[in-house]
C-alpha cells in the first residue's frame, strides 16, 4: 500500500516525525504525495460499520430535498446561491456517497471530500437549525473528516496539529517549561502596575482553575497578564496548572478522535489532580467546545460533564460583574456603536448568548446586535480549522463576506469578539476587505473600564 | 376487486404500515449511542425530554421556527399539504364508514366540503411542491427522481379519491385506483422516504435532546428554534 514518508495513515507521535512535517514549507511535498496515497477500502468501510449509526443513516436516507437549508449556510450565500454549495448537496454528495459505495472510493473522490469537508463546512452547524428534520451537516462533516483523517486525507496544518497534541498536549510546541515561564515571566512583567499580581500555578483546591488557548502563552502572552489581572481585581483565588492547560483541539477539526481523547483528559487530570471548585476557559469558542461540551464524551464520561464544572469567560465576566466582583467605571463605558460576534461553538452549541448579552449590558451604551443574531448568527467565516489552512485561503476570504456584511450592517466600528477564530477571521477580513472597523477580546476592553480599589492601585 | 382491496389487502396495508413504522422507530432509538452521538440522553432524561418535545412542537406550528418565518411561501405549501395529508383520510366520512362495516369502529368524522377543500389543498400544494423544485435552482439541483416518486405516492390517493368523488360515471376505476393508491402509499411509508411521517419526530426529538442536554439547554436557556 504505497504511503508517503509525509503523507501518510500514521499518526504524529514522535518530535522527528513532526519536524519532517514542519520542515516541509505549504505541505508542498506533502499535498504531492497526497495524490498518490492509497484509500484503503476494507479499513474505511470497517469503521463505517461501527460508527454509522442510525442517527446519520436517518439523516441521510430522509432528507427531503427541499433545500431550506441552502440559505442557512453562509458559503452559499456567499458563493452567490451556488448550488454546489448547499449543505444536503455537500454531504449528500461526499460522505452520502462514500456510504452508498460501502467505501469503495478511489484517491480522487478523498480528495474531493477532503476538500469540500474543509473548504466548504466550517462545521458551524447552522443548516442543522434550519431543517425541518434537524439534519445536522455540521456534526457529520465532522465525522467524514474523522473518516478522512484516517486514511491519511488530512490538510497539512491540521496534521502537524493534531501532532502537536500528540506530543505537547497543546496544539503548539510548548512544554511545561515554557508556559510555567511565561506565567512567571507575564506576572513580573506587569507586578509593578499590578502590585500583588500573581500567577499561582499548580496551587490545590483554588476557587478557579483557569485553562488557556495555546496561542495565549504563545503569541500574546499579554492575554495570560490580563486574565491575572482581572482575577486579581475581582479577589478570586484562582490558579494554573502546569499540565492540561490547554483547552483547544484542532484534533477536534481533524477528526483525530484519539488524540482528542488524550488532549483533554490532560485537562481532567489536572482537575483531579488540583481539585478545584470551578475551571474558567479562556475566550475561546472550540475550547471550550472540545474541553467542556464534546471532551467528556471522548474520554468515556457518561454524565457528559467535566469531572469539575467548566465554565466560560463569558459566563465568569457576567458573573463578576453581576456580583459587583468587577465593577464598571460608568463614564469609561463603550459610547460608540458596538457589535458582538457569537461564536458558533460556545452560543449556538453551548447556549451561552445571553451571558454574553448581560456583558453588553453592563460595558457598551450603544450595543447593536447582528441580524440574525445569538443561536442564529452566521460562522465567522473562519471556522472549523479554516483560518489555518493554506490550501483553503481563497475559498475562506471568500467564505467571510457574509460576516462582513453583517458586521457593516451594524454601523459598529467595534466589534468585541470572544473567541480565537473569530477575533482572527475578523482581523483578516479587515485586511481584506477593508471596513474600517476595530475588534478586541473582552480582556483588555475591561481592564480598560474597570474601577481599581483603592489598595489595589500601584503606589505612586 | 373491492372486496379483496378492502378487505385482506387493508388489513395486510394496515399492518405492514403500522409494524414497519414502528420497528422503524424502535430501530432508530436503539440505534442511537450516548458516546458516539456525544449526547448524554440517559443521564439527563429531563433536560433531554424538554428539549425534544420544543424541537418538535415548534416545528409542528407554521410559523413557529425561524426557518419556517424566512420561508413563507413554502411554509404555507408545506403545511397545507401535510394537514391535508393527514386530516382528510383519518377523518372522512366513507373511510369510516368502512371501518365502522369492517372493522366496527368509526371516529369523527368530517364535512364533504372541509374533506374536498383539503383535499384540493393538498393537490395543489403538491403542484406548487413540483413547481418549486422546477424552479429554484438550490431545489432544482437536489432534486431526483426519487423526489417526484415519492410525491406522486402521497399525493396520488388524493388525486384519484377526489376523481371517484367528482366524476361519478366513472366512479368504480376511480374507487379502484384510489384504494391501490392508498394502500401503495401505507405500504410505501416504512421503506421509503416517506419514512419520515415517524422519523421526523425520532429526528426532532435526537436534535432537541442533543441541544436541550450538551448545547446549551443546561445553561438556563432553552433553545430559540
Ligand atoms: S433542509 Fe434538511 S431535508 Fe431539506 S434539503 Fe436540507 S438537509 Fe435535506
Ligand atoms: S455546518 Fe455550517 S458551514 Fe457546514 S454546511 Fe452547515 S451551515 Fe454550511
Amino acid at each position: 500500500m504505497p504511503e508517503g514518508t509525509l503523507c501518510n495513515k500514521l499518526t504524529v507521535d514522535t518530535k522527528e516525525h513532526l519536524d519532517s512535517l514542519l520542515a516541509d514549507k505549504s505541505g508542498k511535498v506533502y499535498y504531492k504525495e497526497m495524490n498518490d496515497l492509497e484509500v484503503n477500502q476494507k479499513a474505511l468501510w470497517g469503521i463505517i460499520q461501527k460508527t454509522f449509526r442510525s442517527r446519520f443513516k436517518t439523516w441521510l436516507e430522509i432528507c427531503a430535498h427541499c433545500g431550506l437549508c441552502a440559505e442557512s449556510c453562509f458559503h452559499y450565500t456567499a458563493n452567490n446561491g451556488d448550488p454546489k454549495q448547499v449543505p444536503s448537496y455537500k454531504i449528500q454528495s461526499t460522505l452520502g456517497e462514500i456510504v452508498r459505495r460501502k467505501g469503495k472510493v478511489d484517491n480522487d473522490f478523498m480528495q474531493h471530500c477532503m476538500d469540500v469537508a474543509f473548504a466548504q463546512c466550517s462545521c458551524c452547524t447552522r443548516c442543522g437549525i434550519y431543517c425541518p428534520f434537524g439534519i445536522d451537516m455540521g456534526i457529520m462533516f465532522s465525522y467524514l473528516r474523522g473518516l478522512l483523517f484516517s486514511q491519511g486525507f488530512t490538510p497539512w496544518e491540521m496534521k502537524i496539529g493534531t501532532g502537536m497534541h500528540r506530543i505537547y498536549h497543546a496544539q503548539m510546541d510548548i512544554t511545561t517549561e515554557d508556559w510555567v515561564d511565561t506565567c512567571e515571566w507575564m506576572a513580573e512583567e506587569y507586578e509593578e502596575d499590578w502590585p500583588g499580581l500573581k500567577i499561582p500555578v499548580d496551587v490545590e483546591s483554588a476557587d478557579i482553575m483557569y485553562t488557556v488557548n495555546a496561542r495565549e502563552p504563545k503569541h500574546y502572552p499579554e492575554d495570560l497578564a490580563e486574565a491575572a489581572i482581572l482575577f486579581h481585581l475581582a479577589g478570586e483565588n484562582w490558579t494554573v496548572p502546569s499540565e492540561g492547560w490547554e483547552e483547544t483541539s484542532l484534533a477536534m477539526f481533524a477528526g483525530d478522535w484519539a488524540a482528542c481523547k488524550m488532549q483533554v483528559e490532560t485537562v481532567y487530570d489536572a482537575m483531579e489532580r488540583l481539585k478545584p471548585k470551578r475551571m474558567v476557559v479562556t475566550e475561546c469558542g472550540h475550547a471550550y467546545r472540545a474541553t467542556v461540551l464534546e471532551g467528556p464524551y471522548w474520554a468515556g464520561r457518561k454524565s457528559g460533564q467535566t469531572p469539575v464544572e467548566s465554565i466560560h469567560y463569558v459566563e465568569w465576566v457576567a458573573e463578576a460583574l453581576r456580583t459587583g466582583k468587577l465593577k464598571i467605571d460608568p463614564s469609561k463605558k463603550i459610547k460608540e456603536p458596538v457589535t458582538y460576534q457569537d461564536s458558533c461553538n460556545y452560543v449556538r452549541n453551548g447556549g451561552l448568548g445571553h451571558f454574553a448579552r448581560e456583558i453588553m449590558s453592563y460595558v457598551a451604551e450603544d450595543f447593536r446586535e447582528m441580524t440574525p443574531t445569538k443561536e442564529h448568527n452566521y460562522c465567522c467565516g473562519g471556522g472549523g480549522g479554516l483560518n489555518g489552512i493554506g490550501r483553503y485561503r481563497e475559498q475562506r476570504n471568500i467564505g467571510m463576506k457574509v460576516k462582513r456584511d453583517q458586521i457593516l450592517d451594524t454601523g459598529a466600528k467595534l466589534v468585541i469578539s470572544p473567541c480565537h477564530n473569530c477575533w482572527d477571521a475578523i482581523r483578516d477580513m479587515e485586511e481584506i476587505y477593508h471596513m474600517g472597523i476595530r475588534w478586541t477580546f473582552l480582556k483588555p476592553l475591561l481592564i480598560s473600564m474597570v474601577e481599581v480599589p483603592e489598595h489595589l492601585k500601584p503606589e505612586e | 376487486m373491492y372486496e379483496l382491496l378492502t378487505g385482506p389487502m387493508l388489513w395486510l396495508s394496515f399492518t405492514i404500515f403500522f409494524i414497519g413504522c414502528i420497528v422503524r422507530l424502535v430501530m432508530y432509538f436503539k440505534g442511537l449511542s450516548w458516546q458516539m452521538d456525544r449526547v448524554a440522553y440517559k443521564e439527563h432524561m429531563s433536560y433531554g425530554a424538554k428539549g425534544a418535545a420544543r424541537s418538535i412542537f415548534f416545528w409542528l406550528i407554521p410559523f413557529g421556527t425561524r426557518s419556517w418565518r424566512v420561508n413563507p411561501f413554502f411554509t404555507i405549501v408545506f403545511f397545507v399539504f401535510h394537514v391535508g395529508l393527514i386530516l382528510t383520510p383519518i377523518f372522512l366520512l366513507s373511510h369510516n364508514i368502512l371501518l365502522k362495516e369492517r372493522w366496527g369502529f368509526s371516529l369523527w368524522t368530517m364535512s364533504e366540503t372541509t374533506a374536498d377543500l383539503l383535499t384540493i389543498g393538498v393537490i395543489v400544494a403538491a403542484l406548487f411542491m413540483v413547481l418549486r423544485r422546477i424552479a429554484l435552482p438550490e431545489v432544482r439541483f437536489l432534486t431526483d427522481a426519487y423526489d417526484y416518486l415519492v410525491l406522486l405516492i402521497a399525493t396520488a390517493p388524493f388525486i384519484t379519491g377526489f376523481m371517484a368523488f367528482h366524476l361519478v360515471p366513472d366512479y368504480n376505476f376511480w374507487l379502484i385506483l384510489h384504494i391501490i393508491c392508498g394502500e401503495i402509499m401505507l405500504i410505501a411509508i416504512p421503506f421509503t422516504k416517506l419514512s419520515h411521517f415517524v422519523l421526523f419526530f425520532a429526528s426532532r426529538a435526537q436534535l432537541g435532546m442533543d441541544y436541550g442536554i450538551k448545547r446549551g439547554g443546561m445553561k438556563g436557556r432553552s433553545f430559540p428554534w
